[in-house]
C-alpha cells in the first residue's frame, strides 16, 4: 500500500495489515505524519505534533511483532489526542494561553491505556479554550477549519480531533464531551464519535471543564473503529472515584453484530422540527425509514423537561467551570503576568487571568461565580440541579419503553467561521440536542447519515442509550452504517474533498 | 487604635457581662497517606517532597477519598456521641490564595459526616470539680492547605513580604474540624471551660489513636469564639480568634477577649464580627479581616468525589473498636491506684496519665511512678516547654532506675544524675550508670579509706565524736560523700564511721 492508500484505511484494516506484516507501524505512522505535513497548515487540526515519540512507539510495535508478541487490536494505529488530556512531558494547553509552556509530569489514564494498547499518538489537537465552544474558534491558537469546506467550522470544542479524522490525518481520535463536544464535531465533519456513559472512561488527566458532565470518548471514521477505541480506553480507574466499577459492555461485538431487529427506537419529540435545517430533518427521517426497514420499531416519546436542559446546563457548567478554572492563577505553572516584585499576589493572579483567559472563558467564569454566590445559589445552581433530576427522570421513563432514543445530532450542518462568534446564544443553541445526555449521564453516539441536499455538508444522527448500555449505540450505529454503505456504495467520508 | 487594646479588669467584666463561647478545633489525622492521594504525611520532611499531581492540584488530577480518614472521623464522631450521617457529600470552598493549590478547599459544608454530639468536661471550682456538658454541633472532614513562609517585610504576613515560599507537603493532609454549639452560662469559668474542653478533646482523640494531637506541631489547632451580653439580654456579636496554639493560650485568648469586648461595650462601642489573631507573646489579639466584608466561598457539592455512605454495619464495626475513653479510664485508674481526686488531678495536670500507667505496668509502684513523672520530669518538661513525651524518657527507664534504687545500687541523688544522662541522650539507664560510673560505692575498704582520710583532715571533729558528740558525725559523712562524689550510701558511711571510732548512737 502507498502512503495515500494507508491514510484512507480504517483503523481495523490498518491494525490487521500491521499484525500480518503487510505494512509496518512505522510506515503507517510516517504516512499520517506526511499527510499532516501536507494539509494541516490549511486545516489546523493539531496544536502539537509528537513525530519523534510517535515513530519511536511505532518502532516498538514493529519490534514486538518481529519478536512474535501478541499485539492488541489497534496496535500501531495512529491517533490524534485532544489537547485537554495530559501526556507526560508534552505541552498541554487546552487551547488556552494561560497554560502556555506547561508540560504535565504525568499521563492521563486514557493516555496510559492508549500506550498500553500500542496506539500511536501523533499529537495534540486543537479545541475551544478549556472546551468551551461549539466551533473551535475560541482556541487561543486560532481556529480549526472543516475539511469539507475550509471556510466552515469543524464543530467544537473537539474540532481538532474531528477535523483530523475528516482530513485523513489520523484514523482515530480522542475527544471529550461536556455538552456535545465529541458528537457535534463528529456530525459536522461526517465522522463518528461516542460520548460513553458518564464514568465509563476515566477522567484522571482530563483537564476539567465541568466535572459532573465531562466524559472522554472515542472518535473515528467508522462505527467499528470507534468501538475498538472505546474498548481500549474504557473501564474502571481507581484514580477517578467517579469512574464506574462495572464491566464495560462488549461494544466491539455489538458493532459487528449491527442488528436492530426487534429493537424499540424512540424519537424524542422535543429534539427536532422547528429550528432544524430542512436537509438535517430529511436525512434524519430517511434514517428512521432504514431502521424500520431493518426490523426496528419506531415510536415517538416525549421528554418534556428537555426544554429546560439548555438553561440548566448553562448554570451547572459555568458554576463548576468557575471553580475548576480557578487554579489557573499563575502561581505554580503556565503563564504568569505582572510579577515585577512590586505587584502583590492578588494583582499577579488577576493580571495573569486577565491576560491568559479568553472572552468566552471569562464569560462563563463570571456566570458561574454569580450562580454560586450566596443568595443566588438556590435560585440558580440549586434550580438547575432540580431540572437535571427531572431530565434524568424523563430519560428513565423513556428507556422503560424503548431501547435507544434518537435525534438529529445538531440542528444544522457546519456553519461559517465567524458566523456565530458574536452571538453566544446562537452558538449555545447548536448543542440543544446533545446537552440533555450529559445532564443525565447517558451514552450517546453521532454518526453520519448523509449530506444535506441544500449545502452538500454532512448530517449527524444521534443515538442515545441508558447508562452502561453503550453497546446498543454500536448495534444501531453499525446497522445504519452498513445499510448506508449498501445503498451508496461507500462511507460518506469518502466524498470529503481531497485537500 | 486605643480601643483595640483597652481592657476591662476580668472580675468586673464577668460581673457586668455574660460570655458565650464556642470552639472550632482542627485535628490533623495521623493517617499514613493524605486525604485524597497516596502521598506520605511525615512531619518535617524536605519541603515539597511529599507531593503528587493530586495534592499539587495539577490540571487533570483527581481526588480519591482515603478510607482511613473517614474511619477516623467516624471514630471521633462516635467518641463525641454524635450521629453519623448515612449519606453525605464533600463541598468545594472556593477562594484564591497561594497555599491552596486548586484555589478551592475540599471540605464539608451543609452535610457533615457527624453531628449533634456532646463532650463532658470537668473544671476545678472553689466548690470542687464541676462537670459541664459541651454540645458538639458537627465533626467534618477537610483537607489541609500548603504552608506559606513569607520572607522579608515587617509583619511576617504575605503583604509586604519580599517573597513567599510554599511547601505543599501539608496540602491534602486530612483535617477534622470539630465545632461546638455555643456554650452559654459558664460565667467567670469560661476560660477554664474552654481549656478543659480542648484538653478533654485532645485526650479523647489521642485515646482513639487517630492523631498525635500535638498543638506545638499544629496537629491540633484551635479557634475560639467569644461574645458577651448583659445579663438577660440577647447574645452579642461574636469574634473568632485564630492562632491559639496551646492549652494555656486557649484560656488566655478567651479571657483577654472577654476583657476587650467588655471594655468596648462598656464604652458604648459595638463588637464587629471579625477574625482576630492571637499573639502568644503578649497574650492579646489583634484584628484580622472583618467578616462583614468576608469572602463568599461559593460552596457547592464537590463533583469529583462520590458521596460517603457509611452503612450501619460499618459504623457498628467501628463502634466495636472504640477504646476506653479518658473519662472512664480516669475513674478506673484512680480506683486501681487508690489515690485521691486531688492526686489524680496532679497526674493529669502534668499530662502524665499514660506515662504513669505504662510505668506501673513496667513494674514500678503507683507512688514511685507518680513521683517521677509529676515531680522531677514534669519540672524538666516545664523548663524545656515541651510535653513529657518529648523528653525521650521511657517508662522502662524509670522502672530500671527504681529497681536499681531498690537493690541499693543507686541512691536518689545518683538516680537523678542517671536520668540527666538519659535525657542528654547518653543511652539507656545501664549505659549511663556504666559510662558515668554512677553506682553506689559499696566496697567497705574504699569507704574506710575515705573515712580515715576525713578523720585525719578534721582531728577536732574526730575527737568530738569520740567524746560522745555523735551529731558531729555529719561533718565526716559529708566529707566522705564529697570524696566519693555522692556515690556512697550515706547511712552506710555513718555506720562504718561510728564503728571505726567505737561509738554507738
Amino acid at each position: 500500500m502507498t502512503g495515500t492508500d494507508l491514510i484512507r484505511q480504517t483503523a481495523a484494516t490498518l491494525a490487521s495489515a500491521i499484525a500480518e506484516g503487510q505494512v509496518s507501524a512505522v510506515e503507517v505512522t510516517q504516512a499520517h505524519l506526511d499527510r499532516i505535513d501536507a494539509v494541516d497548515d490549511r486545516v489546523h487540526a493539531f496544536l502539537q505534533i509528537t513525530s519523534e515519540q510517535a515513530l519511536e512507539s511505532a518502532k516498538a510495535v514493529d519490534a514486538k511483532r518481529a519478536a512474535g508478541e501478541r499485539l492488541s487490536a489497534l496496535a500501531g494505529v495512529p491517533l490524534a489526542l485532544k489537547d485537554v488530556l495530559t501526556m507526560q512531558g508534552v505541552p498541554t494547553t487546552c487551547g488556552s494561553r494561560i497554560l502556555e509552556g506547561w508540560r504535565p509530569p504525568y499521563d492521563a489514564t486514557v493516555v496510559q491505556r492508549l500506550r498500553a494498547n500500542d496506539i500511536i499518538i501523533l499529537g495534540k489537537t486543537n479545541m475551544d479554550e478549556f472546551a468551551m465552544g461549539s466551533s473551535t474558534e475560541h482556541s487561543a491558537y486560532g481556529p480549526t477549519h472543516n475539511p469539507w469546506d475550509l471556510d466552515r467550522i469543524p464543530g467544537g470544542s473537539g474540532g481538532g480531533s474531528a477535523a483530523a479524522l475528516a482530513a485523513f490525518e489520523a484514523p482515530l481520535a480522542i475527544g471529550t464531551d461536556t455538552g456535545g463536544s465529541i458528537r457535534q464535531p463528529a456530525a459536522v465533519t461526517g465522522t463518528v464519535g461516542t460520548k460513553p456513559t458518564y464514568g465509563a472512561v476515566s477522567r484522571y488527566g482530563l483537564v476539567a471543564l465541568a466535572s459532573s458532565l465531562d466524559q472522554a470518548g472515542p472518535c473515528a471514521r467508522t462505527v467499528l473503529d470507534t468501538a475498538l477505541l472505546h474498548a481500549a480506553i474504557a473501564g474502571h480507574d481507581p484514580r477517578d472515584s467517579t469512574s464506574l466499577n462495572q464491566p464495560v459492555p462488549d461494544v466491539v461485538a455489538a458493532a459487528r453484530q449491527a442488528d436492530v431487529r426487534g429493537m424499540r427506537i424512540g424519537i424524542v419529540k422535543e429534539l427536532g422540527g422547528e429550528g432544524y435545517q430542512a436537509g438535517v430533518s430529511q436525512r434524519f427521517r430517511e434514517t428512521l425509514e432504514i431502521l424500520e426497514h431493518l426490523g426496528a420499531e419506531i415510536v415517538e416519546v416525549s421528554c418534556p423537561h428537555f426544554d429546560y436542559a439548555l438553561g440548566a446546563y448553562y448554570l451547572i457548567l459555568p458554576s463548576e467551570a468557575s471553580s475548576n478554572l480557578a487554579k489557573f492563577d499563575g502561581m505554580r505553572y503556565g503563564l504568569r503576568v505582572g510579577d515585577d516584585g512590586i505587584n502583590g499576589v492578588e494583582q499577579v493572579m488577576s493580571m495573569t487571568r486577565e491576560a491568559g483567559l479568553g472572552a468566552e472563558v471569562k464569560r462563563r467564569i463570571m456566570l458561574g461565580t454569580y450562580a454560586l454566590s450566596s443568595g443566588y445559589y438556590d435560585a440558580y445552581y440549586g434550580s438547575a440541579q432540580k431540572v437535571r433530576t427531572l431530565i434524568q427522570q424523563d430519560f428513565a421513563k423513556a428507556f422503560a419503553n424503548v431501547d435507544v432514543l434518537v435525534s438529529p445530532t445538531c440542528p444544522t450542518t457546519a456553519f461559517k467561521l465567524g458566523e456565530k462568534l458574536d452571538d453566544p446564544l446562537a452558538m449555545y443553541l447548536n448543542d440543544v440536542a446533545t446537552i440533555p445526555v450529559n445532564l443525565a449521564g447517558n451514552a450517546a453516539m453521532s454518526l453520519p447519515v448523509g449530506l444535506a441536499p441544500e449545502d452538500g455538508l454532512p448530517v449527524g444522527f444521534q443515538i442515545i442509550a441508558p447508562p452502561m448500555a453503550d453497546d446498543r449505540l454500536y448495534r444501531v450505529g453499525g446497522a445504519i452504517e452498513a445499510a448506508l454503505v449498501d445503498r451508496v456504495g461507500h462511507l460518506f467520508i469518502e466524498e470529503a474533498p481531497a485537500l | 487604635m486605643s480601643t483595640e487594646t483597652q481592657l476591662m479588669p476580668y472580675a468586673q467584666a464577668v460581673q457586668e457581662f455574660e460570655p458565650v463561647i464556642g470552639l472550632e478545633t482542627h485535628v490533623e489525622l495521623g493517617t499514613n497517606s493524605k486525604m485524597f492521594c497516596s502521598c506520605a504525611t511525615n512531619f518535617g520532611a524536605e519541603p515539597n517532597s511529599q507531593v503528587c499531581p493530586t495534592c499539587l492540584g495539577l490540571p487533570g488530577a483527581m481526588p480519591v477519598l482515603n478510607r482511613a480518614a473517614v474511619e477516623a472521623t467516624i471514630l471521633i464522631g462516635l467518641a463525641l456521641n454524635c450521629s453519623i450521617a448515612p449519606w453525605c457529600r464533600f463541598a468545594r470552598k472556593n477562594y484564591f490564595y497561594p497555599d491552596m493549590p486548586k484555589a478551592y478547599q475540599v471540605s464539608q459544608y451543609d452535610e457533615p459526616l457527624c453531628s449533634n454530639g456532646y463532650l463532658d468536661v470537668t473544671v476545678e471550682t472553689p466548690d470542687g470539680p464541676q462537670e459541664i456538658r459541651v454540645e458538639i454541633e458537627r465533626v467534618h472532614m477537610e483537607e489541609d492547605t500548603g504552608k506559606l513562609t513569607h520572607a522579608g517585610g515587617a509583619t511576617g504576613r504575605i503583604h509586604g513580604a519580599d517573597y513567599s515560599l510554599v511547601d505543599y507537603n501539608r496540602a491534602g493532609i486530612p483535617l477534622i474540624e470539630i465545632v461546638t454549639k455555643p456554650i452559654p452560662g459558664t460565667g467567670a469559668m469560661a476560660p477554664e471551660v474552654a481549656r478543659a474542653y480542648v484538653n478533654e478533646l485532645r485526650d479523647v482523640v489521642r485515646a482513639l489513636g487517630v492523631s498525635d494531637v500535638r498543638m506545638e506541631e499544629g496537629s491540633l489547632r484551635c479557634d475560639v469564639n467569644v461574645s458577651l451580653n448583659r445579663p438577660g439580654a440577647e447574645w452579642g456579636t461574636r469574634t473568632e480568634t485564630k492562632n491559639v496554639n496551646s492549652l494555656r493560650s486557649v484560656e488566655r485568648a478567651v479571657r483577654s477577649e472577654i476583657e476587650r469586648q467588655a471594655a468596648r461595650l462598656d464604652d458604648g462601642g459595638r463588637i464587629i464580627q471579625e477574625t482576630r489573631h492571637f499573639h502568644e507573646d503578649t497574650g492579646r489579639s489583634t484584628s484580622g479581616r472583618s467578616k462583614e466584608q468576608a469572602e463568599d466561598y461559593r460552596y457547592f457539592p464537590e463533583p469529583d468525589l462520590v458521596p460517603v455512605a457509611a452503612s450501619e454495619a460499618w459504623i457498628a464495626e467501628l463502634r466495636a473498636t472504640l477504646p476506653e475513653l479518658p473519662k472512664l479510664k480516669r475513674a478506673r485508674l484512680q480506683d486501681e491506684w487508690n489515690i485521691s481526686a486531688f492526686e489524680l488531678q496532679s497526674v493529669l495536670n502534668a499530662g502524665a496519665l499514660e506515662l504513669v500507667e505504662a510505668t506501673i505496668a513496667a513494674g514500678v509502684d503507683s507512688a514511685g511512678a507518680r513521683k517521677w513523672w509529676t515531680g522531677e520530669l514534669a519540672r524538666i518538661a516545664n523548663e524545656r516547654g515541651c510535653d513529657l513525651e518529648a523528653l525521650g524518657i521511657e517508662p522502662s527507664h524509670i522502672a530500671r532506675i527504681e529497681s536499681l534504687i531498690a537493690d541499693g545500687s543507686l541512691n536518689d541523688k545518683l538516680a537523678r544524675q542517671v536520668l540527666e544522662g538519659v535525657l542528654a541522650g547518653e543511652g539507656d539507664v545501664d549505659s549511663v550508670v556504666a559510662a558515668r560510673g554512677l553506682a553506689v560505692v559499696s566496697d567497705d575498704g574504699a569507704l574506710l579509706a575515705a573515712i580515715d582520710e576525713a578523720l585525719a583532715a578534721q582531728p577536732d571533729v574526730a575527737e568530738k565524736i569520740r567524746g560522745g558528740k555523735v551529731a558531729a558525725a555529719g561533718a565526716i559523712v559529708g566529707a566522705v560523700m564529697k570524696t566519693t562524689r555522692g556515690q556512697a550510701d550515706a547511712g552506710k558511711v555513718r555506720a562504718l564511721l561510728l564503728e571505726r571510732l567505737g561509738v554507738s548512737e
